[in-house]
């Protein structure tokens, strides 16, 4: 019985991959097709939207100027809600529409989850802010490509600020016992360790919603710690930069990108002044993200929003890509991306074996009367 | 030993605002026996009103005073008015049903209350005025209690004094009391329940407000989900001192604010809440009824 079902199954999923192949195809000749994954609707939306506009302000851009070797781009826009239990029917919906290549997808559990499904058709994926570092790290993925840093590159670039510029010898590590915060905190107590400089005087979680962190604060003072090094996002860090100020502590506040948000200053107010936070480079002063910023001014008639530039950026370095190999083949697309500089908003860039970025990096931030300035 | 010192007082003031909330659940439990889960949400309710209330009169220059005095006031009333609603729209009608049935109706007002709060204000964070100024007196030991601290224990003792005078000697009270003990036997000797189940609603909700204003303002920021965390350790406090009874819910809450502080400050905060509910499970098992709960005889 076991047997007679699996082999119906087989017959009908075949049956419905040919059915959907044959269209795919037969298309495949007019256009290119870009997925486009994340979260476009739900309360991470805000992540994910500026993705889309990003993806069709450089489709429009590379279309008005003839295509890519005449081909123009067509978008497949699909929504994960970044779930993982979702993204893997978003990953297979674009693989069965036709989609050659993917833009996304944004958070790091939904990517994950859909990769091996793009992998298994060897179509490219490009992430503008999956940051998890076992993506690339692990090699699982080959077909894994991300315009930001991943996150053990944030906690080095903290690390180093703390014991380079700073000069501290006693830090404290506090997360906030999530994926992100406590990844983060984890590398950044292994740079730490392995500098041999500076001394973890603690390393502990705080539970996120709790309605009071004086006493984890207590025991950041009692640690005689100089710097305390925080992981996790801006609701908690308010609270303990609070706190922090209430019990009267002159610890130097740290976290990461998670914390450099407006939100943060606008929550903590005057008990944010003199923290840092580190966050992607400011890229203020590179012509091509003047250009994609104002594109998106004129199309859309607002303010980009979280990771448009390196959505912007990998959506330039993909279709350089295709431009040069001829083809969207894997092998072909990899080849390019690792060999061939590409002029982006966030740098002058090319991917590592792995497939990270090299030449995106993190800046470290300081608040300055209520606003985040960037340290050089 | 001033280590000590600092985690007491840290313990205590987190213990403070448990009870306040602690109560409610305690007193609504004790009067009709149900577990109104959407108490966590009147106490967010009471900091969003306060929030509301305290952002406009600061636009119009009042006395910080004044300021605190409005707010609070204000936010008791809308939260009561709100306690009171939820009762006689989703608890009345269910009053003779199975006892499940109000608890999932407690459980929908949470969620339909929080979803509420989220679409008609905001989902991200607001930034909560610092309501409780830095007293200059208390600059000299401020890096072991600080001014909100003192304010907020001094405001739970003074509430906690006027809540038991309530119930002790006053009419109120004492059919409160009289309803608890036997709800028919109360209607028989002419107490009208309903109003006693209202009243007990709208105090309960009046001190989750006050607990709401003075929490939000001491760790300065508010959104529409603070209220659930705070409210099942504030019913985790309740059921640690004996549900239903109001003076174990006060020990309750400060047994477990204490439990929670010395375990962050010794230990480690990661097991802050391990502590507290293997606490709670060694207390049941001991006592099954709390630390202050009367064994329930059954009638027959």
């Amino acid at each position: 019985m076991k047997l007679a079902l699996s082999g119906k199954f087989v017959s009908t999923a075949a049956c419905v991959m040919m059915a959907l192949s044959v269209p795919a195809m037969g298309i495949a000749g007019d256009t290119i097709k870009f997925g486009v994954a994340g979260p476009h609707s739900g309360d991470l939306a805000s992540y994910g939207l500026p993705s889309v506009n990003a993806a069709k302000i450089v489709a429009k851009q590379v279309n008005d100027a003839g295509g890519i070797n005449g081909k123009m781009i067509e978008l497949l826009i699909e929504d994960d809600v970044c779930k993982p239990e979702i993204a893997t029917n978003t990953a297979t919906k674009l693989a069965s529409e036709g989609a050659e290549v993917v833009l996304g997808h944004i958070c790091s559990g939904a990517t994950k989850a859909a990769l091996p499904i793009y992998k298994d058709k060897g179509i490219l994926v490009m992430s503008p802010s999956a940051t998890n570092p076992a993506l690339t790290q692990s090699g699982d993925y080959p077909n894994f490509f991300r315009t930001i840093a991943p996150d053990d590159a944030q906690a080095e670039v903290d690390v180093n600020f703390v014991l380079e510029k700073l000069g501290y010898t006693k830090i404290a590590v506090v997360h906030d016992k999530g994926d992100y915060g406590k990844g983060f905190a984890e590398f950044a107590k292994k740079f730490l360790e392995e500098s041999g400089k500076a001394e973890v005087v603690l390393f502990e979680g705080v539970t996120p919603g709790a309605v009071d962190y004086s006493a984890i604060v207590l025991k950041i003072r009692k640690s005689g710690a100089e710097a305390v090094i925080f992981g996790g996002y801006h609701p908690e860090a308010s609270k303990i930069v609070g706190q922090m100020k209430k019990k009267r502590l002159k610890t130097t506040f740290i976290s990461d990108d998670g914390v450099k948000d407006m939100t943060f200053i606008k929550v903590a107010g005057k008990n944010a002044e003199g923290a840092y936070a580190s966050g992607p480079q400011d890229n203020a002063s590179n012509p091509l993200s003047k250009v994609a910023i104002e594109a998106h001014k004129a199309t859309f008639n607002s303010d980009h929003g979280a990771f448009y530039e390196n959505a912007y950026s990998a959506m330039l370095a993909m279709v350089n890509a295709i431009k040069m190999a001829g083809s969207t083949d894997l092998a072909a697309l990899k080849k390019v991306l690792q060999t061939e500089k590409v002029e982006t908003p966030v740098g002058n860039i090319f991917f590592n074996e792995m497939g990270d970025a090299v030449g995106v990096g993190f800046s470290v931030y300081q608040v300055q009367d209520g606003k985040f300035v960037e340290m050089k | 030993m001033d280590y000590f010192i600092e985690l007491l007082f840290s313990g205590l003031t987190r213990g403070s605002i448990y009870a306040l909330i602690a109560l409610g659940y305690t007193m609504v439990y004790g009067i009709i026996g149900l577990i109104n889960f959407a108490h966590g949400e009147i106490y967010m309710i009471g900091a969003f009103t306060a929030f509301i209330v305290a952002t406009v009169l600061s636009i119009y220059g009042f006395p910080l005073l004044a300021i605190i005095v409005i707010a609070g006031v204000a936010a008791a009333v809308w939260s009561s008015a709100y306690g009171y609603t939820i009762e006689k729209i989703a608890y009345k009608p269910l009053r003779h049903a199975p006892r499940l049935s109000p608890l999932i109706s407690a459980i929908g007002m949470s969620i339909f209350l929080q979803n509420y709060v989220l679409l008609a204000q905001t989902s991200d964070f607001l930034p909560f005025p610092a309501l409780i100024p830095e007293f200059e007196f208390m600059e000299p030991v401020a890096h072991i209690v600080g001014s909100s601290d003192l304010v907020i224990l001094i405001t739970t003792t003074i509430v906690m004094l006027i809540l038991t005078y309530i119930i002790k000697f006053t009419r109120v009270g004492k059919a409160m009391r009289a309803t608890a003990q036997d709800r028919t036997m109360a209607m028989l000797v002419g107490i009208n329940v309903n109003q006693i189940i209202s009243a007990t609603f709208i105090i309960g909700s009046a001190l989750a407000a006050i607990g709401g204003l003075l929490i939000a303002s001491h760790i300065g920021q508010i959104n529409f989900y603070i209220g659930f965390i705070a409210g099942i350790k504030a019913f985790t406090a309740a059921v640690l001192g004996g549900i239903g009874s109001i003076p174990g819910a006060v020990l309750g809450s400060l047994v477990l604010g204490l439990t929670e502080s010395f375990a962050t400050g010794y230990v480690s905060s990661d097991y802050e809440d391990v502590f507290a509910f293997s606490l709670l499970v060694l207390i049941l098992i001991f006592k099954p009824s709390g630390l202050l709960g009367k064994a329930e005889t059954k009638k027959v």
